[in-house]
């Protein structure tokens, strides 16, 4: 109000350190050098290999559910094809280790590349299609892919880009990178990379693609008139979401040393989609979620002695949940979950503690914070 | 100076724009009618949403038909919706700064230019608080920020004080006519509220069912029988 010069100015300062974190960003970064202290330096060197395994899965299934999170929920594109392009990294990368000595970083980038460039083409048809169409064309690849691979001798490797041996057991393993040999210590590479692809997705959703992305997903109408470009952007989301997931595709390959067509199945690009809509699409951490219910479940139950067939059941019911009244998924309604029950508990809390003691020190009036609860609650829910 | 010759727009069988020529000369113009008059569809197909049957539209020597639409925006055209799209999951500065990014080809300041636009509409709120937070009044002005960012042109608002209590209303207005001066840009006013387009405009466009009833002077386009006919659907006074 006064001179709309220094108030400019002062609006430039707060707001040009970009990379300055608020509070509740902050929170986000902790929590995840916590989950990566944990994972690299704790859990590979106390688990057993059962669980080691299982956690390489987890890394791994993390940015490709990364990748079909940021086609959903950053720009509003169901893609039923991803079990397909992750096929199609792993795939490349096994014929790329027979074949050649590549060291394994470059082996990974070309396995990116490859499944980028499948992504675009799966892309094009998203430029026309959007909803339930573009969902049946991307599963209709996954389906080619799949029958590709089976009818190509897929899980059979042997030397060379063409090499074939008769017996699935005479295969020569596929190799890991030295650094990486054991089981331990390939965990904690797969984090790496997993981190490196969650980093590369993250500095797109804060920089101009993200902004393009968001705008896109409220309104073409608005994109448009905001001079977004939507067909580069779409076919850009399509290609980093395949790039990420092929280059996870090329670890996975070497986790097992030897690749099966199971994981490739087209039913999995479903239950991939399940597990995400569960996990969350509106934060990088519902692709973690999704992984640990995907891959770390599966092992719990197995331990447990209960019937694989109860997790896509759960899996069902879980999906229901999230289309019928929690949409941001579990890293979406977990926060506020727990934050509900806190000021529940805290609201019990002074409650009782004002019982005991009559007029007790509690500043808030009895019943107060009771009824505040539900009352602040739709607070930042804005349709 | 934007010359329009022969638009027509056609859905199926329904003539939305029939045979539109009209040459808009001054900064300020106003553009009303009857709901399904065809004022969205005109600004639809200044943005290229919507591809004419015939005619053309040439904006200060452009052929505005031959640019893609983010080329339009490019090229300095602007627009806001009668429901208003401000970027929900976006903070207030983003929601400019994407315009401004995808907009912009010279050097000039990114902030400067972002922060200038949320200054000029007025906007006492923190440009990093998230749209999803503000009110309708406020959410109108973000929107209004993103249309005189950079450098526009053209400036097309689609009933911006639709909904607005009559305060809000004033204050839009008296944004509304110092954007010419401030940015150099050609505004279209497309409302409902004849005080608001009265208080802002100096042509006035009349449009129903398609086509241009008139064009003039704001004042005297307002006491035109045929406009007030057209509005209310009377045909007393011919």
């Amino acid at each position: 109000m006064a001179d709309p010069g220094t108030t400019l100015q002062g609006r430039l300062a707060s707001v040009l350190p970009r990379p300055h974190l608020d509070r509740h960003e902050r929170g986000h970064v902790v929590a995840a050098v916590a989950v990566l202290v944990v994972s690299l330096l704790v859990l590979p060197s106390v688990l057993s290999l059962y669980w080691v395994d299982s956690l390489i899965q987890v890394a791994v299934y993390s940015v490709v559910a990364l990748g079909l999170g940021l086609l959903v929920g950053r720009v509003g594109m169901f893609s039923l094809g991803q079990v397909a392009i992750l096929a199609i990294g792993s795939w490349t990368a096994a014929r790329l280790d027979y074949a050649t000595t590549l060291p394994f970083p470059v082996i990974l980038l070309i396995a990116g590349g490859v499944a980028g460039v499948f992504g675009v083409l799966v892309g094009l048809p998203a430029l026309r299609l959007s909803g339930l169409d573009l969902a049946l064309i991307t599963l209709m690849l996954a389906g080619a892919v799949t029958i590709v691979l089976q009818n190509t001798n897929f899980p059979n490797g042997g030397h060379g880009f063409t090499g074939y041996t008769s017996s699935p057991f005479g295969n020569p393993p596929i190799r890991r990178p030295s650094i990486a040999s054991t089981d331990p210590a390939y965990l904690r590479y797969a984090v790496i990379v997993a981190l490196l692809m969650f980093l590369l997705v993250l500095w797109h959703l804060r920089s101009k693609p993200g902004r393009a992305w968001a705008t896109i997903r409220q309104s073409e109408a608005a994109a448009m008139a905001s001079g977004v470009n939507i067909t580069l952007y779409k076919i850009w989301a399509f290609a980093l979401a395949s790039f990420i997931t092929g280059v996870i595709g090329a670890v996975l390959a070497a986790s097992a040393t030897q690749l099966y067509i199971t994981p490739f199945q087209t039913a999995n690009s479903i239950e991939l989609m399940a597990v995400v809509l569960m996990g969350g699409v509106f934060t990088v951490w519902g692709a973690l979620i999704a992984a640990l219910l995907l891959e770390l479940l599966p092992s719990i139950f197995d331990i447990w002695n209960l019937s694989p067939f109860l997790l896509l059941i759960l899996f069902g019911v879980g999906v229901i949940q999230v289309l019928s009244t929690a949409p941001t998924g579990i890293a979406g309604q977990l926060p506020k979950d727990l934050a509900r029950l806190g000021r529940a508990i805290a609201s019990l809390a002074a409650r009782a503690g004002g019982g005991r003691n009559a007029a007790g020190p509690t500043p808030a009036g009895g019943p107060g914070p009771a009824i505040a609860v539900p009352e602040q609650d739709p607070v930042g829910t804005a349709p | 100076m934007i010359e329009i010759e022969n638009l027509t727009v056609r859905f199926g069988g329904v003539t939305s724009l029939d045979g539109v020529t009209v040459t808009l000369e001054s900064k300020l113009c106003g553009l009303i009618g009857p709901n399904g008059a065809g004022k969205t569809t005109f600004f639809n197909v200044l943005s290229g949403f919507v591809s004419p049957a015939s005619g053309t539209i040439t904006a200060f020597g452009t052929d505005l038909l031959k640019l893609a639409h983010y080329k339009r925006a490019r090229w300095g055209l602007r627009r806001t919706f009668q429901t208003e799209q401000a970027i929900e999951g976006l903070s207030i500065f983003d929601n400019v700064a994407i315009v401004w990014e995808n907009t912009n080809r010279g050097r000039s300041s990114r902030e400067r230019d972002v922060l200038g636009a949320i200054e000029f509409v007025g906007l006492g709120v923190d440009p990093k608080s998230r749209v999803g937070t503000l009110g309708a009044h406020e959410r109108r002005l973000v929107e209004m920020a993103r249309a005189v960012v950079g450098s526009p042109r053209v400036v097309l608002l689609d009933e911006p004080a639709a909904g607005l209590p009559e305060e809000e209303t004033k204050h839009l207005g008296s944004l509304i006519r110092r954007i010419p001066d401030e940015t150099g840009a050609l505004v279209i006013l497309a409302d409902h509220d004849m005080d608001l387009v009265s208080a802002c405009c100096t042509t006035t466009m009349v449009l129903d069912f398609g086509q241009v009833v008139t064009v003039g002077p704001t004042a005297e386009v307002l006491r035109d029988e045929r406009v007030v006919s057209a509005y209310l659907g009377a045909t007393e006074s011919a």
